[in-house]
């Protein structure tokens, strides 16, 4: 049982520290696309060619280049997360109706007030959302470090189909389900939340 | 609660547009006496609401003076300018995820005031504008009728206390009734403030109602600028006579009231039997009760019947104010 525990730790640690690269450089990009019609297009590119390749032959890729072991675990997972918050990011700020910043800077807000006061605030329940998509992902996705080394509860999944030991499999299985939805359910009861006190009811 | 509004000085002002082909502004003038309500009417595109935008500094004219009780604007910072004009759209753009009296206070809280004062200032506009402060004061935007809205986006603009309000076809969106009452009650709180008021749109018969003066645009020109019977009595070109339907003689008959054409009563007692209007009703409301069949129409001051008016009485009014 301890070592379920110490699996589950990694597991969520290795989740975890994608999910906040993933922030890093997803929601700027999500701004910066929403404010530029090039880099969006160029962005949303890379983003449509990226998700052909599946998760499984990326971190094979990562193998030349970083060798086995957490790290190009988290860099796979990492690039797995950023297109849902980036892409989020974008269309909730690109969403705020026109009037609301008319509205702000008609009443004098300065470029970080209008930012801060109208456009985030309007824009985080999509945002959210993206981010609630990631770690979703990322979670589940994270059983594939196992392949490469990258430890989590994959391995029990994978010593499992090796040992043909269905108990160890189903422990494996069963707690990478439960952390998945289990974010899910909280995360997505913080979004209903979100919009439901920007927007109202649905 | 505050007294007087500024008045405003536009100069040789031009706007064009970034790739656009033909001005947008193209050389206008005016001047707006302080405290005065002005109504700039014209078709879509004819360069309105961007001549109003130039005065807050939300579009930056080419060249051109703007005054604001006689200091010039360029220099000072947009934010800081706007936070001293209030500005109201046609969209409202209340803020969603803040309540009435939230939406209110936005820029009481951007110019620094305390919480006690904004209070007191929030209740004090909420009941301005018909609202009351009690059940009124905490609900969402989204609570609110399309003409709730709107008045409290006439409270929210006026609650630092501007003393120039510009307004971008605030009444657009609402239906025919409520846009009535909303223009009545601009027109009461324009009396009870005396903010000069700019205010758009494209609506005939609204400008008509609510203007002490009228600006009749045309492609980004000013064709003529006088108060309502001016315009319509006298258009300064055949465009603004077709735009006003000035032809429309009982369109004119809207701008008279009852009480200034009437003569005196012939004999005491001789009313009796007609049918009544208020001395403050318009001709038209005069000319209606007679073409319902009556020969004469009592008008009243109070509970007294003050005059009297029968067609001719309405023919001499409206030649004579042509």
């Amino acid at each position: 049982m301890l070592d379920l525990a110490l699996h589950v730790r990694d597991h969520l640690l290795l989740a975890g520290a994608a999910l906040a690269l993933a922030l890093l450089a997803g929601l700027p990009a999500g701004v910066w696309a929403a404010r530029s019609d090039r880099f969006r297009q160029l962005a949303l590119g890379t983003i449509n060619v990226g998700r052909v390749i599946p998760s499984l032959a990326v971190l094979a890729l990562m193998l030349p280049l970083l060798g086995i072991g957490f790290w190009p675990a988290l860099v796979a997972l990492t690039l797995l997360a950023v297109p849902p918050i980036a892409i989020n990011t974008d269309i909730g700020l690109r969403g705020v109706p026109a009037a609301m910043v008319e509205a702000a800077r008609g009443l004098g807000m300065t470029q970080g007030q209008v930012r801060a006061r109208a456009e985030w605030p309007l824009a985080l329940p999509v945002v959210f959302a993206g981010v609630r998509t990631a770690t979703v992902e990322v979670i589940a996705s994270a059983t594939l470090a196992a392949f490469i080394g990258g430890g989590g509860l994959g391995e029990y999944i994978l010593n499992g189909l090796a040992e043909a030991d269905t108990q160890q499999l189903l422990e494996g299985a069963v707690s990478v389900s439960i952390l998945a939805l289990g974010a899910e359910a909280l995360l997505g009861a913080l979004e209903r939340r979100l919009s439901t006190s920007v927007w109202g009811p649905a | 609660m505050i007294a007087g509004g500024v008045p405003v000085r536009l100069e040789e002002i031009h706007v064009r547009y970034p790739g656009a082909d033909r001005a947008a502004i193209d050389g206008v003038s005016l001047s707006i006496e302080g405290g005065a309500l002005v109504v700039l009417l014209g078709p879509s595109g004819c360069g309105k609401s961007t001549l109003l935008r130039t005065i807050n500094g939300l579009v930056a004219p080419q060249s051109g003076r703007i005054l604001i009780d006689g200091r010039e604007i360029t220099g000072v910072a947009p934010e800081q300018l706007r936070r001293g004009i209030g500005y109201v759209i046609q969209a409202v753009g209340l803020f969603p995820h803040m309540s009435v009296a939230q939406n209110i206070a936005v820029v009481p809280e951007l110019i620094g005031w305390d919480a006690a004062k904004i209070r007191t200032r929030t209740d004090a506009l909420l009941e301005l504008v018909r609202l009351d402060p009690t059940r009124y004061r905490d609900r969402l935007p989204r609570q609110l009728s399309g003409g709730e809205q709107q008045r409290v986006g006439v409270a929210r603009a006026l609650a630092a206390e501007p003393r120039l309000l510009l307004m971008d076809e605030p009444f657009g969106a609402v239906d025919a009734i409520v846009r009535l009452a909303l223009q009545d009650e601009l027109r009461r709180i324009h009396e009870a403030l005396g903010t000069t008021m700019l205010f758009v749109t494209h609506d005939v018969d609204e400008a008509l109602r609510i203007a002490d003066q009228i600006v009749v645009m045309r492609a980004g020109q000013v064709v003529q600028y006088g108060s309502p019977l001016h315009v319509l009595a006298r258009p300064a070109t055949p465009y603004v006579a077709e735009l006003l339907d000035a032809a429309d003689s009982v369109r004119r008959l809207q701008l008279l009231r009852s009480g200034d054409a009437m003569r005196p009563l012939p004999s005491a007692g001789a009313a009796a039997g007609w049918p009544h209007v208020d001395a403050a009703h318009t001709l038209r409301e005069a000319l209606s009760r007679l073409l319902d069949g009556a020969d004469c129409v009592a008008v009243d001051r109070g509970d007294t019947v003050a005059g009297v008016l029968t067609f001719d009485d309405v023919r001499r009014a409206l030649a004579a104010a042509a």
